[in-house]
């Protein structure tokens, strides 16, 4: 399973990420996590407003810090 | 109901000052203290609520749909739509580059785009609610409004001026792609609105706190007319001078409209007071650090001139008429 979070760098993205990481260690599912800042590409999966999860592929939210339980949901 | 809210939160003010604390009415630290209780309660359940229900409204708007919405747009028509749907498209200054980039990729005229960027900060939530509470809800509209006439003004003039070699050229050769977004349940959207109100809770209790103990000493301990000598109508650079204050002011936005208001009392013009309010909220050091990513100098300076002409301008127009 491959999440990417996609955000500039921001305080907000590093929080996301590391819920990410809680949320998937929590579950024990093996994922590969990448901090996606390239303004180009972040745009390139129609994303207007960071920090944003992308699930293999899968934009999953926009716009907010998602909490370690809501992320274990989408996992 | 809201008389009936008033008299409640003045009974819980009166009670815990002049009879739990024993502070006689009338003095300086009683009226002092009494202004700051009755003044924080009301601001604070105002801010739980209005925020409450401007999330529940937002998760309606994701700038995904104001992109879809103003797409074909030109100008006028398009500037008017722009300066509504950024008062309810949700706006971090973090997300201001996507977005911008988002906005010039679906063709959207460079003087559109900005007339959602000036009206998206300058009629926010936070200083509405502080308005609402503090100055009565003629005023909240009043700001309202002329948050929306400088944001079509400025983009209309903007749009004119023809600046688009002022984008930064990598801007032009982004493509968007398409993200396939599930429309949230209302389960989702309360959700997405606790978590809101909660999270500008956080950042903003502090200064509203502070700014209303500020308010509270002004209006406790500053002579009355006061402030009138110095910034009243007698001096013609005030509006100016309140503008250029507060242009860097930013993150104060909760704090500065209490002392703003316990300086109004002092005999501080509402048009100054206006100006001065909108300036802090509409243009912000940080928002402009940002938006130089996507725009050159150039362009960060007129737009930054043009907005604070126009607040100037609306600063002069309300002292004149009311």
């Amino acid at each position: 399973m491959k999440i990417q979070i996609l955000g500039s760098g921001c305080q907000n993205c590093m929080k996301l990420a590391k819920n990410a990481e809680e949320a998937a260690k929590a579950k024990g599912t093996e994922c590969e996590i990448v901090k996606v800042t390239d303004i180009k590409e972040i745009m390139s999966y129609g994303v207007m407003q960071t920090p944003a999860i992308v699930i293999d592929g899968k934009v999953k939210s926009v716009g907010r810090v998602l909490s370690v339980e809501e992320i274990k949901k989408l996992l | 109901m809201w008389r009936k809210g008033h008299f409640m939160l003045k009974f819980l003010a009166d009670s815990l000052v002049y009879t739990l604390m024993g502070i006689q009415p009338g003095t300086r630290l009683g009226d002092t203290l009494h202004f700051f209780f009755y003044d924080t309660t009301k601001v604070f359940l105002l801010l739980i609520t209005i925020i409450f229900v401007v999330a529940v409204i937002r998760s309606f708007f994701p700038p995904e749909r104001a992109r879809k919405l103003l797409g074909h747009r030109r100008e006028y028509v398009g500037n008017f739509l722009a300066a509504l749907l950024g008062i309810v498209t949700p706006f971090c200054s973090c997300s201001a580059v996507p977005m911008f980039i988002g906005f010039i990729e679906a063709g959207l005229p460079l003087g559109v785009t900005f007339s959602f960027l000036i009206s998206s900060p300058a009629v926010n939530e936070v200083a509405l609610v502080m308005l609402w509470g503090l100055f009565g809800w003629k005023i909240a509209l009043l700001y309202t409004a002329t948050g929306i006439a400088v944001a079509f003004f400025g983009g209309i003039l903007i749009g004119k001026l023809k600046l688009e070699h002022l984008v930064e050229e990598y801007v032009y050769q982004i493509k968007m792609g398409e993200a396939e977004m599930a429309v949230p349940t209302w389960k989702e959207r309360i959700e997405y609105a606790q978590g809101y109100t909660k999270d500008i809770l956080k950042k903003v209790w502090i200064f509203v706190i502070v700014g209303i103990g500020f308010g509270a000493l002004i209006h406790g301990y500053v002579p009355m007319d006061y402030v009138l000598k110095y910034a009243g109508p007698g001096n013609p650079f005030a509006v100016i001078v309140a503008v250029l204050l507060g242009i860097p002011l930013y993150s104060n936005a909760a704090g500065t409209i209490p002392i703003v208001q316990a300086l109004v009392g002092k005999g501080l013009p509402m048009g100054t007071a206006l100006a001065f309010m909108m300036s802090i909220v509409a243009i912000s050091a940080p928002e402009l650090i940002i938006l130089r990513n996507v725009i050159k100098p150039k362009l960060l300076a007129i737009f930054t001139g043009i907005v604070a002409v126009a607040i100037i301008i609306v600063g002069y127009l309300f002292n004149a008429i009311l």
